[in-house]
C-alpha cells in the first residue's frame, strides 16, 4: 500500500462525494431522503411540552400534540364562524335537562336560581376504537399481555417501541367518566379541578377520598372504579350522564377539551407498573387516544413525531362553512376521509431565526412572523393592510392574518390606596392614565401593527363585541368619521386635575405624583425601549412612572398578595364566550381575596350582578343588552387600560391547502392538506448548492500561504550564506 | 500515584458536598417550593390547594435544611436539602420536578454534546496550535502582525455573529449543509459539521494568541539558543523542542476541560437545534426544576475535579520530571 495507493482512496471518496453532489437532492435537506415525496408535514416547537395527559395539559404548546390524539366528545365546526360547537365522537350535541333541589325536571327556560342541577346525558358514537398501544394488548384469551411484567421484563424495555404486540379496544362511556374521576386523582393536579369542584357534583369530595384512599394504602394504582362519583355516571356502554350544579351553558365548551377526552383504565393501569415512571412509560409521555394521530416518537430534546391512527373512525372534512370558503377553495375537499397527512414530524427549534430560514427552504410548511424577520416578509400599503413582500410573493407563499381570542391589558390594581378605589379621585385618574397610554402606538412600534386596540375586554369574534360607534370606549375615544379616534391629552390633563393632581402633582401636598410599576425581568431586546416608551407615556401627563423590575416570582408573590400597583397582564380565551372574558372583572374571582384570574381585583356590585346574570344566557339580542351595560360600568371605572388584542399573521407555502384561522379548534391538523411532489420540486429549485465561493476560499488560503513560503525560504538562504 | 489519586478523590467529598450547598442556597433564594410548584402547574387557574398537593407529592413540603418538627438525626434527614442531595453521590439522579428520568435525559442528550465537543476540542487546538507555531515561526514578520490583528478581530466578535453569518452564508446563501437540526449515526455528519466549523473559527483568534504567547515565551528560553548553537532548523527547533516543552501550559488549559466537553455549548445547541446537554440546565432554570438543577451542576463540578486530576496525571506523562505522591 503506497502513497498512490492512499492517493486513489482519497479521490475515489471525492469522486464519490462529487457524484453524490451531483444529485438533485439539495444538500441542506435536513430530513432523511426516504421522506422527500412522503405526505408529511413538517413543524416545530420551541419549548418540550411539560403535560401529555389530558387531566394535566393545558398550554397552548402542549394543545398542539393533545388536540390530535385525544378526542373529547365536541369540537368546533372548522369552518363557520362564529365558532360552533359540533358533535365529535358525540351523537347530537347534548341538550341539558334541568331540575330542581327535589328532583323535578323544569322547562328549559326555568330561571336560573330554580334550577338546582343541569343533567347533561351524552350519547357517543359505536364503533370508535383506540390507536394501536401496548397497553391494549391480549392474549388469545383477553388476558393483558403487559400489565404484570416481571421486574428483568421492565428491565429490557426502554420506549413503547420495546413491546411486541399491541392491540385496541373499542371506545365506551366508561372512558369518558373515568377521565371525569382522574380531573380529582391527587397525584395528578389537574389545573380544572378547582374549577370544576364548583360544577361537577361530589367531584370534590371525590377528591377527598381519593386523597384518603391514596394515603391509606401504598398502592400506585388507584383503581377509580371502586369509587363512584355522583356528578359522572355510565347510563350505558355507549351513554354517560353529567350532572352539573345549577344552569352552567358553558360545560359544552369545556367538552370540547382534552380535559374531557377519554382514557382507557387499561392505560392507567398498565403506566402504573413498578419501574415504568423511571423510563418515562408514562401517560404524560405516551398518551392513548382515539384522535386521528398517534405519538410515535416522542424525544422532546429532538423531534416529536405523530402518525395517522390506523383506527381512525371515518370522519370527513365538513362540507359547509362560511360564505366565501367555497371561493377559497376550502370546500375542494369536502367529503373526503381524514386525516390527509399520514405523519407530522415537529422538531426542535429553539431560535426564531433558523427556523424562519428553513421555512424559507420549504423545510418548514407554515410559519408564524417574528418581528426578526417582520420587515423581510410583510409591508403595509397605503390603507395599512398588510401584503406580503415580493420576495415572500415570488415563492407563492400565502399570508393569514386572524385577531387572536386574547387581550393584553395594563392594569390597576384596585386594592391600591392611589389608583385603585371606588372613588371619583381615583377613577378619573385612571381614566387619565387611559388617554395618555398610546396603544395605538405601542402596536405600532412593538408589534409592527400585529395588533387592535382594545375597546373592552371582548375581542373581534367573540359574541358580545361591538364594531361600531357604540361598541368604543367613549372614555377613551370619539367615534370620527368611520374609525374610533384617542381623545386629546388636554381631556387627560384635565381629568387629572379633576382627579386632585393639577400639571401631575398631588394639589394638597404640592408632591409630584408617582406611580408604580411592576414588572417582572426579562431579556428581551426590546424590554429597556418598552418601558422607556411607557415612562415617556406617564411623562405626557407630568406623572413620574417607578418601574419596579423584579423577578418573575416576587411578580407573581406581588400580584397575589395585592403590592402591585400598575401591571400589564394578559388572557387567552379557553373558549368562546365572553363570560371567559369578563369574568376577569367578577367580583369574586379577585385575585388578592378570592385566589382567583382578576388580577386588578376589580369589584363593583353592579357588574358582579350583571355578570352572574349574563353568565347563563343565550347568546342573543338580551344578552348583548347586559354585555352592553357591563361594558359601560367597566369601561367608566378603567380599571383596566384595555390594551390590544393581538393579530396572528401565519405564512403558508403554496402547497399547503385549507388554512383557515381556527382559534378555538385545537385538532385542526387532521384538515390540512399538503401536496408533497411540489414541494420535493420546490425544494430542489430553492436550493441549489453553491460550490464556487468554497473554491474561492480554498483558493484564496492556498495564495496566501504563498507569501510565508517566500519568507520561509528567505531565511533558509540567508542562514545557509552566514 | 494511586495514593496520590485516591488522596485528590477523598478532597473532592467535602468540594462537592460545599457546591451541592451552594447550589441549593442559591436555587431556593431565588425560588420558593410554592414558586416552582406554580411555574410546573402552568399559569392559568392554579388554586393553593394544586400548589400543596404538587409540593407534598414530589417532597417540597418539608423544611428546607433543619427540621424542626424533628428529634435527632431526622431534624437534618427529613429536610430537602437532604432527601434531594444524597442520592446524588452515588450517581442516582432520579426524576426531575416535571417526573422526567434525569439520567435517561443525560445520557441521550451526550451524544450529540460530544459530537459537537470533541471535533470541536480537537481540531480546534490542532489549528489554535498550527497558527500560533506559524506566527511564532515568523515572529517580527508582518505575518505576525498581521496575524495577531486578526486574531485580535476574531476575538472580537461575538460567537453570535459567527453562528447567525454561518447559518445565513453556508445554510441559507450557499445551501451547502441544513441550517439546523440533527439526525444519529452517520446521518449526524451534515448537521455537525457548520457548528464544529463555527466552533472551530469562535476559538481561532483567543487560541492562537494564548498559544503564540506560550510558543514565544519557550522560544526565548537558554535550551533553544542551544538547539540552535546545535544547528538544528528552524522546523526542528519549533517542532521537536519548543512545541514539547510548550505542552505543560497547553495540558493545564486542555485536560482539564475535557471531562466538561460533553456538558455541551449553550449557544451553539440551542441555535443549530442540536439535542445535547449544553441547553439542558439552562432550561431547568427558567422551569425552575431544580432536580436537573443539582444533577447538572454536581455533574460539572465532579467532571471538573476529574478534569484537574487528569490534568496533574498529564504533568506525570509529557514532563519526566514531575512526580505524584
Amino acid at each position: 500500500m503506497g502513497k498512490s495507493n492512499a492517493c486513489r482512496t482519497a479521490l475515489a471518496f471525492l469522486v464519490a462525494v462529487s457524484l453524490g453532489a451531483c444529485g438533485d437532492r439539495p444538500w441542506n435537506n435536513p430530513y432523511p431522503a426516504s421522506d422527500d415525496h412522503r405526505n408529511i408535514l413538517y413543524s416545530s416547537f420551541s419549548e418540550k411540552p411539560k403535560h401529555l395527559d389530558p387531566a394535566q395539559s393545558y398550554s397552548s404548546n402542549e394543545v398542539v400534540f393533545t388536540g390530535q390524539i385525544y378526542e373529547p366528545p365536541l369540537q368546533y365546526d372548522y369552518l363557520k364562524r362564529p365558532y360552533e360547537l359540533v358533535p365529535l365522537t358525540a351523537v347530537a350535541l347534548p341538550q341539558p335537562v334541568f331540575v330542581d333541589r327535589n328532583g323535578q325536571t323544569l322547562p328549559d327556560d326555568a330561571a336560573p336560581d330554580q334550577i338546582a342541577f343541569s343533567i347533561y346525558d351524552i350519547r357517543i358514537r359505536a364503533g370508535v376504537r383506540y390507536q394501536p398501544h401496548p397497553a391494549l394488548a391480549t392474549d388469545a384469551r383477553g388476558g393483558f399481555l403487559y400489565h404484570a411484567l416481571s421486574a428483568d421484563a421492565v428491565a429490557k424495555i426502554r420506549t413503547l417501541r420495546d413491546f411486541a404486540q399491541t392491540g385496541s379496544r373499542e371506545l365506551v362511556a366508561a372512558d369518558y367518566v373515568y377521565q371525569i374521576k382522574r380531573l380529582a386523582h391527587p397525584k395528578l393536579q389537574s389545573p380544572i379541578f378547582g374549577l370544576m369542584t364548583e360544577y361537577i357534583v361530589g367531584l370534590k369530595e371525590y377528591g377527598e377520598t381519593l386523597a384518603a384512599a391514596k394515603a391509606q394504602g401504598d398502592r400506585e394504582f388507584l383503581d377509580l372504579a371502586e369509587y363512584p362519583l355522583e356528578g359522572a355516571q355510565v347510563v350505558d356502554r355507549y351513554t354517560y350522564r353529567l350532572k352539573v350544579r345549577g344552569k352552567y351553558p358553558q360545560m359544552l365548551y369545556w367538552l370540547a377539551m382534552p380535559f374531557f377526552a377519554p382514557v382507557p383504565p387499561e392505560a392507567d393501569r398498565f403506566y402504573a407498573q413498578p419501574g415504568f415512571a423511571e423510563k418515562n412509560l408514562s401517560l404524560d409521555w405516551w398518551p392513548v387516544g382515539t384522535g386521528p394521530y398517534m405519538l410515535v416518537e416522542n424525544n422532546p430534546n429532538r423531534q416529536m413525531v405523530m402518525d395517522r391512527n390506523p383506527n381512525f373512525h371515518g370522519e370527513v372534512y365538513p362540507a359547509a362553512g362560511e360564505a366565501g370558503d367555497a371561493a377559497a377553495g376550502l370546500l375542494a375537499d369536502a367529503g373526503k376521509p381524514l386525516p390527509f397527512i399520514e405523519r407530522v414530524v415537529f422538531s426542535l427549534e429553539k431560535e426564531s431565526i433558523p427556523y424562519w430560514n428553513k421555512f424559507q427552504q420549504g423545510y418548514y410548511d407554515s410559519s408564524g412572523i417574528s418581528s426578526d424577520s417582520f420587515d423581510q416578509a410583510i409591508r403595509f400599503g397605503a390603507g395599512g393592510e398588510a401584503t406580503l413582500t415580493d420576495e415572500m410573493q415570488s415563492k407563492g407563499m400565502r399570508l393569514q392574518t386572524a385577531v387572536g381570542a386574547s387581550t393584553y391589558y395594563f392594569g390597576f390594581n384596585m386594592l391600591d390606596p392611589v389608583v385603585g378605589g371606588d372613588s371619583e379621585r381615583a377613577r378619573k385618574l385612571r381614566q387619565a392614565v387611559s388617554i395618555a397610554l398610546d396603544y395605538e402606538e405601542y402596536i405600532s412600534i412593538f408589534l409592527n401593527g400585529r395588533g387592535i386596540p382594545a375597546q373592552g375586554p371582548i375581542p373581534p369574534g367573540i359574541f358580545g363585541y361591538v364594531d361600531s360607534a357604540t361598541g368604543i370606549n367613549p372614555f377613551v375615544y370619539d367615534w370620527v368619521g368611520n374609525a374610533p379616534q384617542r381623545k386629546a391629552l388636554e381631556i387627560a390633563r384635565r381629568l387629572l386635575a379633576e382627579a386632585g393632581y393639577p400639571d401631575g402633582r398631588d394639589a394638597a401636598t404640592g408632591n409630584a405624583l408617582v406611580l408604580h410599576y411592576d414588572v417582572p425581568a426579562s431579556s428581551g431586546p426590546d424590554d429597556k425601549a418598552r418601558l422607556d416608551w411607557m415612562r415617556k407615556q406617564f411623562r405626557k401627563l407630568n406623572i413620574e412612572l417607578d418601574i419596579r423590575n423584579t423577578d418573575y416570582n416576587r411578580f407573581q408573590d406581588k400580584m397575589r398578595t395585592g403590592a402591585a400597583q400598575l401591571f400589564q397582564w394578559g388572557w387567552n380565551a379557553d373558549y368562546p364566550d365572553p363570560e371567559n372574558f369578563l369574568f376577569l372583572l367578577y367580583g369574586p374571582n379577585g385575585k388578592v381575596r378570592h385566589n382567583g384570574e382578576n388580577a386588578a381585583n376589580y369589584a363593583s356590585a353592579e357588574f358582579d350582578r350583571l355578570f352572574e346574570r349574563m353568565k347563563n344566557m343565550e347568546n342573543g339580542p338580551e344578552r348583548q343588552r347586559v354585555i352592553d351595560d357591563m361594558m359601560a360600568i367597566a369601561r367608566r371605572d378603567a380599571p383596566w387600560i384595555w390594551g390590544f388584542h393581538p393579530k396572528q399573521f401565519g405564512l403558508y407555502h403554496t402547497w399547503y391547502y385549507n388554512t383557515k384561522p381556527n382559534l378555538m379548534a385545537n385538532n385542526a391538523l387532521k384538515f390540512t392538506r399538503i401536496d408533497p411532489v411540489q414541494r420535493a420540486e420546490k425544494r430542489t429549485e430553492w436550493n441549489k448548492p453553491v460550490v464556487w465561493p468554497v473554491i474561492l476560499v480554498v483558493a484564496l488560503l492556498v495564495v496566501g500561504t504563498l507569501p510565508a513560503i517566500r519568507v520561509y525560504r528567505r531565511r533558509q538562504q540567508a542562514a545557509a550564506t552566514a | 500515584m494511586l495514593a496520590y489519586i485516591l488522596r485528590r478523590v477523598f478532597y473532592a467529598v467535602p468540594i462537592l458536598i460545599g457546591v451541592n450547598l451552594i447550589t441549593f442556597f442559591l436555587f431556593f433564594v431565588v425560588n420558593s417550593p410554592d414558586d416552582m410548584a406554580r411555574m410546573h402547574l402552568g399559569m392559568k387557574r392554579v388554586t393553593p390547594e394544586a400548589v400543596d398537593k404538587w409540593k407534598q407529592e414530589r417532597g417540597y413540603d418539608k423544611p428546607l435544611l433543619l427540621n424542626r418538627a424533628e428529634d435527632g438525626a431526622r431534624s437534618v434527614t427529613n429536610t430537602i436539602f437532604f432527601e434531594k442531595s444524597v442520592s446524588l453521590f452515588a450517581f442516582r439522579f432520579g426524576s426531575s420536578d416535571a417526573g422526567r428520568d434525569i439520567g435517561y435525559d443525560i445520557s441521550q442528550r451526550m451524544w450529540p454534546s460530544l459530537a459537537i465537543a470533541i471535533p470541536v476540542f480537537i481540531v480546534g487546538i490542532l489549528v489554535n496550535i498550527t497558527f500560533a507555531l506559524l506566527i511564532a515561526f515568523f515572529r517580527a514578520t508582518y505575518i505576525d502582525y498581521w496575524g495577531v490583528f486578526l486574531c485580535v478581530v476574531l476575538m472580537s466578535i461575538s460567537s453570535l455573529f459567527y453562528i447567525i453569518g454561518g447559518q445565513y452564508l453556508v445554510g441559507k446563501l450557499l445551501h451547502l449543509v441544513p441550517i439546523s437540526g440533527y439526525d444519529d449515526g452517520f446521518d449526524a455528519v451534515s448537521f455537525v459539521i457548520l457548528p464544529v466549523i463555527v466552533g472551530i473559527i469562535g476559538g481561532i483568534g483567543a487560541g492562537t494568541r494564548w498559544y503564540r504567547t506560550i510558543f514565544l515565551e519557550e522560544i526565548g528560553r537558554d535550551y533553544v539558543r542551544t538547539a540552535r548553537a546545535k544547528g538544528l532548523s528552524e522546523p526542528q527547533v519549533m517542532f521537536g523542542h519548543v512545541l514539547r516543552n510548550a505542552l505543560i501550559p497547553i495540558m493545564t488549559g486542555a485536560v482539564a476541560i475535557l471531562p466538561l466537553l460533553f456538558m455541551g455549548s449553550l449557544i451553539l445547541e440551542s441555535f443549530f437545534g442540536i439535542p445535547g446537554l449544553g441547553s439542558y440546565t439552562i432550561d431547568a432554570i427558567s422551569s425552575q426544576d431544580f432536580a436537573i438543577v443539582r444533577a447538572m451542576v454536581f455533574l460539572g463540578s465532579a467532571l471538573y475535579i476529574v478534569g484537574l486530576i487528569l490534568t496533574d496525571i498529564s504533568y506525570t506523562l509529557v514532563d519526566p520530571r514531575i512526580r505524584l505522591a
